[in-house]
Order: structure tokens, then C-alpha cells, then sequence
């Protein structure tokens, strides 16, 4: 029940276009059509995946870090502000981002004025905007590790004449790998996932080199093509967009239920 | 040493706090302002209107009906999704055989907590994209495609899914098949949330249960289900949060993002059709404010609901 749709999916990738059409709900196509997945790739799927890629690669190493530090510093320093400042990352998690879009649109795309590169369709403002977004969840996941670490090493470290920054980074930080690793795979699979947000910052220029996401290139192929499209080759190109998740998932899948599941029942 | 906290604290935060205020918090306070004027966005020209936005919000017909497809789904997308984890979770713990080693979920249950997880971690676009095709209205798609094979469905009259804007129960069908997409992709995470809270209740607890002659039934109503409240209760906010958020599936598989002659809209299609389609930002930004408060309420009653004693064991 789960299951079937998604092997209907990857299964009609594999068929040819005809085939597709004549026999829809056959799961085993008669000959192997690798060729879809060349054919959609070559379609726009190529640069679709890969900028996801790059994006991705910035966005969840920036997250990481600069929501570990955040998460640190509010975690286990008391000073003045230390609350509000926890509790301004976590209303991000609840306050519905379509109350953001506009001026988030229009403030981006007036900062094409000053910094190009931080305009709409650049991807060095995906990485921020994807970065800025996931910060909440992931300081409130790492505020509650760091929480859990003892105190006592943090100032055996500072005892042996470490700096608080070198601390951080040598000590604290390798021994929240196991909160990490999981918060890295959600950020991961999460930004991904990203839709809305490219939809809102990445307008579809024509006659400039793509510059869009996995998940517009998904709508691209299949809404803005209308039903005179090839079927086969959208196929592969949602099966190619679910892999990635899919194997990550896979490999990872201990550590993304016990991340999630720890958001959730907190 | 004080005057190295204060540098160090401040040297990790600022880059983190500056880039949070700058794409996310400052967007909410604008948006606040801009409710408050009537921007057309276009154009510079932004005069203060008082709360006009808002009581031109309260007799729009295209609000009223986003308002009610949002409560449809805040109220069907948690009930059916956590029936039927809850059912799958049951069968996958305690619904195997009873033997000696007490009692155990039915054969490879392992294997479908991994599977059924899959949907999860997918994007609402793929879901979306890959629903499109299972509900094509021709011979091709999966469900027409096999209604029609078995004869349920007449080949010239298939099932038009999401273009079908007749109501069913009082609803647009739209929604209902809407729902579907959602309960399915939605109900194996709960699933495995509700296996893990099931696991953690002592197996002695059934033990007793079944000494005491409960069949399968009681054992679930009298013993599974109260004791799972609280998983349950934080798993219906969190459904609360995403049957508001139902706007990737309106957006690919409407007709017109909201169609069939706006038997879709919710809030979001409404919030986007207003700011970019009509230009009209300052009540797109009014509609979203809207939609914040009813948020923030939503979540203060379900906690204020659902907090109760614990039940310790």
C-alpha cells in the first residue's frame, strides 16, 4: 500500500514511452530503458541536480557550524539576553513562512541594488536564506545536546589553558558527533527537500543558464509541460530526485528516526 | 576571564543571530507593517490604511472558503493519520502471534518500519509530482487504470481527482483526495512514533491483560491507547502544524493552484494568489497575519487541551 506507488514509479522509469501509455499498471517492463535516465538528465535534470548539490554542500556545512555555535554559546553561557535570544530561534519554528514571503521576496530582490549576488536567482542566497531557516530547529536540537554533555570536561579543557573558542572546537564539538550526525542528515534531507523557498527566490529567467533546484525542475517537467510530455523520461526524473533522500535515508536510518522522533516528542 | 566570555559569546552568535534577523525575522516584522498599508508591491507607493485589510479579509468569499478547507484538513489530516499509524503500529508490536516469549508484531516488522518511513522523507513535491500520475484522469493512470480493468469505472467516465470540484459528504472531492496524499505520506513516521511509545510500555502490563482474558481489542482500547496519550497529543499538534501547511499538493496537482473554480484554496494559495497574481501586497501580507494568529491560537489551545497529568509507569 505504502510501497507500491513508489515501485510503480521507479518501474515505469525503466519502460519505454509506448509502453508507458499501452500498459500502465504492469510493475515489470518488458526490456530495461536505462536511456530514460540519460534522456531526462540530459533534459535539464543534470543542472537541476547538480546546483541542488552545490547548494546543498554550503547550506548544511554553514548550518552546522553556525547553528552549533549559536546553540553553544546559548547552552552552557549564562549572560543577559541568553532567553530571548533562544526564544526568538525558536519561534521560527512555529510561525508560518508564508507570512514571510512577501517581504522576504521583495528584500531580496532589492538587495540586487547593492550586492548582486545576494539578488533573487543567485544561489549564494539560497545558502543563506537555507541556512537562516534551518537555524532554528537545528539550535533548538543542539542547544538540548550540549545540554546533556557534562560540565566538568568543558572546564578540565579551560583548566589546561585552552580558550573558550579552542574548546569548543576541539573538545565540545567532536564529543557532540552523535547529535550532530543526525541534525546534519535532517538538514540534509530537509534541504532537499526545499521547495517554496526556491520557488519564491529562483524565478525561471529565460534565456539565462538554469539556475533552479531539483524540485521546481520536477514541476518544470511535469505542471508546466502540460499532458503532451514524456512520460517515461518524468519518471526518471522522479526517481532521480527520490534516490539521494532515499539512500541517505537508508544509510542513515537509525540516526534520522531518533532525530526526528527526539524533535518531536521534546 | 569575565571580559573573554562576553567576546567569545559574542563572536559565536553574531554571525547566527545576523543572518536569522536579517532572513527571517525582520521579513515578520515587515510583513506586520505592510498589512497596515495598502502596497501594491509594484510600486513605491504605500499609504497607511489602518486595519482596512483586515476588514475587507472578513467578507472575502475566497477567505471563507480557504478558512474552511484549512479546518477540513486540520481536522481530518491528524484523525486519519494517527488512525491508521495507530493501527499499523498495533499490528506491527502486538499484533503477531501470542506465544510463550509473550507477545510480538507480526513477521518483518522491521523491514516495514523502514519502509514505511520512506514517504517521509521524500518532499511534498515529489509526493505530489508522483500522485499527479496515479491520479490521471485517463486509462494511464494507476488508479483509473485499474478501476477500469476491473470494470468499476467506465473507460469514457473516468475519475477526474483533484479537477473534480463536486462535493462528497459536503465537501469538494478535491480535498478528500488531497487527504489521501497526505494521510499516506504522513502515516509511517507516526507509525513508527507510536511503535516506539508502544515499546517502551512494559510487556508485563499485557501480560496481565491477557491473564485477565482480554482479547485484542480490549487490550488496544483499555490498555495501548491510554497509555499512549502523550505521544499521541504531541503527534496531533505536529499534524496540526502540517494540515496548514498542505500547500505544495494544492499548488502541483490543482488546476490553477487552488482550482477547480477555488474548490482547493487555503490560506497559503490565497495568501500567494493575492500577493503575486493580483499584486496586492499589503492584504496578502493582512491574510498571512491572519493565518499567523489562527497558528499561534491553534497551538495554544491543543497544548492547553492536551496537557494533562502523565501517567507514570
Amino acid at each position: 500500500m505504502v510501497i507500491y506507488p513508489l515501485l510503480w514509479v521507479v518501474m515505469s522509469a525503466l519502460k519505454t514511452d509506448s509502453e508507458v501509455i499501452r500498459e500502465p499498471l504492469s510493475l515489470l517492463p518488458e526490456s530495461l530503458q536505462w536511456d530514460n535516465f540519460a534522456r531526462a538528465w540530459s533534459a535539464g535534470i543534470d543542472s537541476f541536480f547538480l546546483n541542488t548539490l552545490l547548494v546543498l554542500v554550503f547550506s548544511v556545512t554553514l548550518t552546522m557550524l553556525l547553528g552549533s555555535m549559536a546553540a553553544y554559546a546559548l547552552a552552557r553561557y549564562e549572560f543577559r539576553g541568553n532567553r530571548l535570544i533562544y526564544w526568538m530561534f525558536l519561534s521560527g519554528l512555529t510561525l508560518p513562512i508564508y507570512l514571510a514571503a512577501v517581504p522576504l521576496f521583495k528584500g531580496v530582490y532589492n538587495m540586487n541594488v547593492v550586492f548582486p549576488l545576494l539578488g533573487p536567482n543567485k544561489h549564494l542566497t539560497l545558502i543563506l536564506v537555507y541556512v537562516a531557516w534551518s537555524l532554528s530547529f537545528t539550535v533548538f536540537f543542539m542547544h538540548s545536546f550540549f545540554r546533556t554533555l557534562p560540565d566538568s570536561i568543558a572546564e578540565a579543557a579551560m583548566v589546561d589553558g585552552a580558550s573558550h573558542t579552542r574548546t569548543f572546537f576541539s573538545v565540545m564539538l567532536p564529543m557532540a558527533k552523535p547529535g550532530l550526525i543526525s541534525i546534519g542528515i535532517f538538514n540534509v534531507l530537509g534541504q532537499w527537500n526545499q521547495w517554496y523557498l526556491p520557488t519564491l527566490l529562483m524565478q525561471s529567467v529565460s534565456g539565462e543558464p538554469k539556475h533552479q533546484v531539483i524540485a521546481q525542475g520536477l514541476i518544470e517537467l511535469s505542471v508546466n509541460q502540460g499532458y503532451k510530455s514524456d512520460w517515461s523520461g518524468l519518471f526518471a526524473g522522479v526517481t532521480m530526485a527520490m534516490l539521494p533522500v532515499l539512500i541517505v535515508y537508508i544509510v542513515f536510518q537509525r540516526q534520522v528516526q531518533s532525530g526526528l522522533t527526539a524533535g518531536v516528542s521534546k | 576571564m569575565r571580559h573573554g566570555v562576553a567576546r567569545f559569546v559574542t563572536g559565536f552568535l553574531a554571525l547566527p543571530v545576523a543572518l536569522y534577523l536579517f532572513y527571517v525575522v525582520w521579513p515578520f516584522v515587515q510583513a506586520a507593517g505592510y498589512s497596515l498599508t495598502d502596497w501594491g508591491g509594484y510600486s513605491n507607493s504605500q499609504r497607511f490604511v489602518g486595519l482596512d485589510n483586515y476588514v475587507r479579509l472578513l467578507s472575502d468569499e475566497l477567505i471563507r472558503k480557504a478558512f474552511w478547507h484549512n479546518v477540513f484538513f486540520l481536522v481530518t489530516v491528524p484523525l486519519f493519520t494517527i488512525a491508521l499509524a495507530l493501527f499499523l503500529a498495533f499490528l506491527l508490536n502486538v499484533g503477531g502471534r501470542e506465544d510463550r516469549a509473550g507477545i510480538r508484531g507480526v513477521f518483518g516488522s522491521a523491514l516495514y518500519k523502514v519502509i514505511f518511513f520512506f514517504p517521509q522523507v521524500l518532499s511534498l513535491v515529489v509526493i505530489a509530482v508522483m500522485w499527479q500520475q496515479i491520479y490521471r484522469t485517463d486509462s494511464q493512470g494507476l488508479i483509473n487504470g485499474l478501476l477500469i480493468k476491473i470494470g468499476l469505472v467506465d473507460a469514457d467516465n473516468p475519475i477526474a481527482f483533484t479537477a473534480d470540484p463536486e462535493p462528497f459528504l459536503g465537501i469538494p472531492a478535491v480535498l478528500w483526495w488531497l487527504l489521501l496524499i497526505a494521510v499516506w505520506s504522513g502515516a509511517g513516521f507516526y507509525m513508527v512514533l507510536f511503535s516506539a511509545a508502544m515499546q517502551s510500555i512494559p510487556k508485563d502490563i499485557y501480560e496481565a491483560a491477557i491473564l485477565d482474558g482480554a482479547g485484542r481489542f480490549d487490550t488496544f482500547f483499555r490498555v495501548t491507547l491510554p497509555l499512549l496519550r502523550d505521544t499521541i497529543s504531541v503527534a496531533w499538534v505536529y499534524l496540526g502544524f502540517i494540515a496548514l501547511d498542505m500547500y505544495a499538493l494544492v499548488f502541483v496537482m490543482t488546476p490553477s493552484q487552488g482550482g477547480p473554480n477555488h474548490a482547493s484554496e487555503i490560506f497559503a494559495s490565497v495568501i500567494q494568489f493575492n500577493a503575486f497574481q493580483k499584486g496586492q501586497f499589503g492584504y496578502a501580507c493582512a491574510i498571512a497575519v491572519a493565518l499567523a494568529i489562527f497558528t499561534i491560537l491553534l497551538a495554544a489551545v491543543q497544548l492547553r487541551i492536551t496537557r494533562r497529568e502523565r501517567i507514570e509507569f
